[in-house]
């Protein structure tokens, strides 16, 4: 297999704040191997949208480091970046708000060819554009129509081809399907999950949809205030989740089925505390029902055996 | 025989704009007893928040019409009663979680004013002091600090501002909440929290609820009834037990539950529905979801189907129609 394609090592990223400094995302180390997926699942303020953000280089890292294939990027040069963005991509969470409302279908798939001027014949962008028009499932009809014209599915579909444009390797998917109804969402995790089997794309899916997580992904990383707590391949994930947090979440996913015996046996009290100025230790801990003094000291994330990572010390 | 505490017949409601009238709600039948909940289930467009602001008359004025049908809350006849008594109703009698916990808060009102706003409107002779205690007493019964009440909207997370509205929603012991997706925009885990609060509040006030959700799980953990919508018509309705353990479903229920990753499955693929909603402005003749359909017989391109009922299960299709077994 060799080196990972994506390799972060002790990831920071800190927001400076009236109040002191919000740890966004505070020393996270993932490894993901070509071809593959790693969801990046937690709620909301966990950090995982400034993860993705951040290895992209869209957010700048505060420290450590970031891999590809290799190579530090956080290291390379505006010119160098440029290059290496043909390589990394996006799609973005909303397909309101992430599409220009005054450009047409085909000037939105072709604006990242012409900027990093990968093409410049226009009938050769002109193919290129139709060609992603028709690998993403979106008829040729719409190529001079604008974005308000067409629905959440078809929107999201011209942000996935906008992202394939430059034939990236890697793609930073964030909540991509979060914002569709639930029969589209299926259309387009398929989608995404065909083109990964046709063209070897690497993913990173962000999610806080844990059945839509299991569904796409290899591996997943279980992400608390910054932190990853858990990691693991999506199978065991889901059959042996170790930390308590990644219990309270599987717990706290209603099921469509009368069978199950659900009775939220384990609903977390309280709230996520502050990501600003945090104190040392587990972050997870003011609302863990197992939390002692050991607790309060930094946790390491251990490895338990299967490829399965996790920082608690109860293991 | 107990009196139904809403009963629908036949609705019909439309927004009529300068170039189209969208056909929101095309004959909506639907009744809930005192206490039930009902999941009214159906993807963005189907009509479902349409149907909830018909029951209270909250449409846009002008362009959102009612055109026929009937509403009986409670033995009122909703759509002959008076604006007046449509506010007495509002917030009283029955009242509404709406979708969006971020904005539908008045973020220049302390939480404890807008809580005992509600209180104040529908019992003007109730005294400062008891209304204060009454405050007191809901923020407990959502699970909110009796200290918070004097904050402000924005120092609240997400996961808080819900159990507010839920307060306000509470207040005066409505009859009947009506609630839009009241999760949709929370953490799962916090999601938990304030669903199983809503199911112990159900129980202790009896409150019957029309929950508005695309979320088949939330369905399955806090509803008695379900109603599946499909282009702004109910094409299936039963009980929990019909919609998640009968084999008989209209084709869309299957679809929808065909989109949904299952957790405890790996499956390769997905099987969505193909196609899109149809256009409210155009509907399709005949059954609205025959375009969509895998089973499409002939005469659901040309009839609209009757609704075929089985004890509680109530299925309209023409698949059923044809002597099967259901």
């Amino acid at each position: 297999m060799g080196v990972p394609l994506i390799e972060t090592r002790n990831l920071k990223k800190y927001f400076k704040t009236p109040k002191g400094d919000l740890h966004a995302v505070d020393g996270v180390n993932l490894k993901i191997n070509k071809g593959q997926t790693i969801g990046v699942v937690g709620e909301s303020g966990c950090g995982k949208s400034t993860l993705g953000r951040t290895i992209l280089r869209l957010l700048e890292a505060t420290s450590g480091q970031v891999f590809y294939d290799g190579k530090d990027i956080l290291k390379y040069s505006n010119k160098e970046m440029l290059n290496m963005r043909k390589k990394m991509q996006i799609i973005f969470q909303d397909p309101y708000a992430s599409l220009n409302p005054r450009m047409t279908v085909s000037e939105i798939i072709a604006e990242p060819i012409k900027v990093c001027k990968t093409l410049t014949n226009k009938n050769e962008i002109d193919d290129k554009v139709y060609d992603l028009m028709q690998i993403v499932g979106l008829s040729e009809r719409f190529v001079n129509t604008y974005p308000h014209e067409l629905d959440g599915g078809r929107r999201q579909r011209i942000g996935i081809a906008r992202a394939l444009s430059l034939d990236p390797e890697f793609i930073v998917c964030d909540e991509p399907v979060s914002a569709l109804d639930v029969s589209i969402q299926a259309q387009i995790l398929n989608l995404m999950m065909d083109l990964q089997d046709d063209i070897g794309l690497t993913y990173m899916f962000i999610t806080h949809d844990l059945s839509v997580v299991k569904h796409i992904s290899d591996d997943i990383a279980v992400m608390y205030l910054g932190q990853c707590v858990e990691k693991a391949p999506a199978e065991e994930l889901f059959k042996n989740p170790l930390h308590p947090y990644t219990k309270a979440l599987l717990d706290a996913i209603p099921i469509p089925s009368l069978s199950s015996t659900q009775g939220f046996k384990s609903i977390i009290k309280g709230e996520v505390t502050s990501p600003i100025n945090p104190k040392p230790g587990c972050r997870f801990a003011a609302r863990c029902h197992y939390q002692r003094k050991e607790c309060m000291s930094n946790v390491e994330l251990k490895e338990v055996g299967n490829g399965h990572f996790v920082s608690c010390i109860l293991l | 025989m107990a009196e139904k505490l809403l009963k629908i017949d036949d609705l019909r409601v439309v927004y009529r704009t300068d170039e189209a009238t969208v056909k929101a709600v095309n004959g909506l039948n639907l009744s809930i007893d005192k206490g039930e909940t009902l999941g009214l289930v159906g993807e963005t467009g189907a009509g479902k928040t349409t149907t909830a602001l018909s029951i209270l008359r909250l449409l846009p004025e002008k362009i959102g019409i009612i055109e026929s049908g009937n509403i009986q809350l409670d033995g009122i006849d909703i759509l002959k009663a008076t604006e007046a008594d449509m506010r007495l109703l509002r917030g009283n009698t029955m009242s509404m979680i709406f979708q969006d916990p971020m904005t539908s808060l008045n973020p220049i009102m302390k939480i404890g004013e807008q809580i005992g706003e509600v209180l104040e409107l529908h019992n003007p002779e109730m005294d400062e002091n008891t209304r204060d205690e009454k405050v007191n007493e809901i923020l407990q019964l959502v699970g909110l600090p009796v200290e918070r009440k004097s904050d402000y909207p924005h120092q609240f997370s997400g996961g808080m501002k819900q159990r507010v509205i839920i307060a306000i929603a509470l207040a005066c012991e409505p009859k009947l909440l009506l609630a839009d997706e009241p999760t949709t925009a929370l953490d799962v885990t916090i999601q938990a929290q304030v669903l199983s609060m809503m199911r112990e509040l159900k129980q202790k006030l009896g409150t019957a609820m029309i929950l508005i959700t695309h979320d088949l799980g939330v369905v399955a953990q806090t509803c008695d009834k379900v109603a599946i919508m499909y282009a702004g018509e109910i094409v299936e309705l039963g009980t929990i037990k019909d919609i998640f353990e009968s084999d008989a479903h209209h084709p869309y229920t299957i679809g929808l539950f065909g989109s949904i990753p299952d957790l405890t499955k790996t499956t390769k693929r997905l099987n969505p529905i193909k196609g899109l909603m149809p256009d409210p402005t155009n509907l399709p003749a005949g059954c609205k979801f025959h375009p969509r359909c895998d089973n499409c017989l002939e005469i659901c391109k040309t009839q609209e189907p009757k609704s075929i009922l089985k004890n509680t299960h109530m299925i309209k299709c023409h698949l059923y129609i044809q002597d099967k077994q259901m």
